[in-house]
């Protein structure tokens, strides 16, 4: 297991949002975790970084115990973050972003940025462009690959699909399956169906900061059983 | 035309010492968006050192471009240390924190070296124009008000530091995201903002009367280039600077020196009234 999370408590000052979240992934592993908004998707990626604090529980990553350190140690701990609305550096180039990927490193490798580059042939046209001026999915693509420039471990993938159009979201979906053969695991929140039954090996559900079940992939096909899990009526 | 010569030479040195005295204080709130009120104390610290250290015997360059922008900069890193790390977030807080120590500053200042003027003569004679007399170094500080801020801006455009500083600037959490600390760069960018005051300090001794007080002379005039340049340290600055440097000038050369100051503050109100987020805010936005 390169991430063992038990009984995590995390929240909002004194509201409490993870009720004691317990899942674990093996080294390799594209872990799915299925939920409506606001039962606790992001605030389980933002304790897992390190921007919430942890109230209660533990996290382990790579055989550390990571729940009381900040995220700048956590991320060169080798845990990378994707975040809810790309968080792209709005002024700085494309390039620029980029090397951010890097900026946790002693030193700048841009060998290994245009390797990360060939797998986004987007983005190899826009890289004197402003991070704020790319399309919404460029603006993903981009997030992913500056991750990837920081050579996580793990990446914690929140909500790629939201506000991207159908042809960039195929895109991600076959960039991330190479990058599974390259070692990588992945924790990817999401509540678009298609995507994360694309993309995980796992899925896991989660409802009002708990996990409420675990299912295959392929069951997510099945609105029932998506509804008992999930509280979801659409599918 | 020799006045309208020396009219020119009294605005490029209007402007070049508005760059310079406001040039620290504007990368520490271009970056951190907090207000130090003990700017112009870190000017005085760096006459100081200037000095101190030419009466010690130290050649008068090596004291204005050496050692007062390191010593003041080490000062900036202990305050940011002490005093302002645990006031992030909190502008007025960090105000009156600032503030407070500017009154600490002066107040040990005055104990050590007591309450009067000491100086350094200027190291470069002068020239005339016509039948008008004026001193080399009044485009000597042009010169390094250029040279200050090609630096900074060469520093935030091509380094990895400065790369990272400016993420930071726009994306704290999201910088810390990818192994960046935070913490870090806002030390070191006070530190590099004390460092820029202690050098302006340094090359004000020469012309400027050195007293322990002599910091709030500056601090106003460096408070209003600065807001009224808005957040983009180089823009904001050269654009204020240049404004307000003229019409200090400008002013003073058609009445007297004291309503061009009072002129000078006029604009700045009118300015900041119309452009509440600066010249840079409007015109500038998001550029450094």
């Amino acid at each position: 297991m390169i991430l063992e999370v038990d009984n995590l408590q995390s929240g909002y000052g004194r509201i409490p949002i993870l009720m004691g979240v317990t899942m674990g992934v093996a080294e390799g592993e594209f872990l799915g975790i299925l939920g409506h908004n606001g039962m606790g998707k992001t605030t389980l990626m933002n304790t897992l970084m390190g921007h919430l604090p942890t109230t209660g529980g533990s996290i382990r990553f790579d055989g550390q115990d990571i729940a009381q350190l900040p995220p700048h140690k956590r991320s060169r701990a080798g845990l990378g973050l994707v975040p809810q609305g790309r968080q792209i550096f709005p002024d700085l180039s494309v390039h620029e972003n980029l090397r951010m990927g890097m900026a946790g490193g002693s030193s700048e490798d841009l060998d290994f940025l245009d390797e990360i580059l060939t797998l986004f042939p987007r983005l190899q046209r826009l890289l004197d462009r402003r991070g704020g001026a790319l399309s919404g999915g460029e603006q993903q693509l981009l997030a992913l690959a500056r991750c990837l420039c920081g050579r996580p471990k793990m990446m914690l993938l929140d909500e790629p699909t939201e506000g991207i159009q159908p042809s960039i979201l195929e895109e991600i979906v076959d960039t991330l399956k190479v990058l599974r053969t390259r070692g990588l695991s992945l924790v990817l929140v999401e509540q678009n169906l298609d995507f994360i039954a694309a993309l995980s090996d796992r899925v896991l559900t989660i409802q009002k900061g708990v996990i409420t079940g675990q299912m295959a992939p392929e069951d997510l096909k099945n609105p029932e059983l998506v509804s008992e899990f999930v509280g979801m009526t659409t599918a | 035309m020799d006045i309208a010569i020396i009219v020119g030479l009294d605005v490029i040195s209007g402007i070049a010492s508005l760059v310079l005295i406001s040039a620290g204080l504007a990368v520490i709130f271009g970056m951190m968006k907090i207000i130090n009120l003990a700017h112009g104390e870190f000017l005085m610290l760096g006459a100081y050192a200037t000095v101190l250290s030419v009466s010690a015997g130290v050649n008068i360059w090596l004291a204005m471009l050496v050692i007062a922008p390191v010593f003041v900069g080490l000062v900036g890193v202990i305050v940011e240390r002490c005093l302002i790390q645990f006031l992030y977030g909190r502008l007025v807080d960090t105000m009156l924190a600032t503030w407070g120590l500017s009154l600490v500053i002066v107040g040990g200042t005055t104990m050590l070296f007591g309450n009067t003027i000491v100086g350094v003569a200027s190291p470069l004679g002068g020239f005339s124009v016509g039948e008008y007399q004026s001193s080399l170094y009044t485009p000597f500080l042009a010169v390094m008000a250029i040279l200050v801020m090609t630096g900074v801006w060469a520093v935030m455009r091509y380094t990895r530091a400065g790369l990272i500083a400016r993420a930071v600037m726009q994306n704290p959490d999201m910088a810390a995201t990818l192994g960046v600390n935070p913490a870090r760069v806002y030390m070191a960018t006070f530190g590099a903002g004390a460092a820029i005051s202690g050098l302006a300090g340094g090359l004000l001794a020469p012309v400027a009367g050195v007293v322990p007080t002599m910091g709030a002379a500056y601090i106003a005039k460096a408070f209003i280039t600065v807001v009224g340049g808005g957040t983009s340290i180089l823009w904001g600055l050269i654009t204020a600077s240049g404004l307000f440097g003229f019409i200090n000038q400008i002013a003073a050369f058609f009445t007297t020196p004291v309503f061009g100051e009072v002129i000078l503050f006029i604009a700045a109100v009118v300015l900041i009234r119309m452009l509440p987020t600066g010249i840079s805010g409007k015109f500038f936005k998001g550029r450094l």
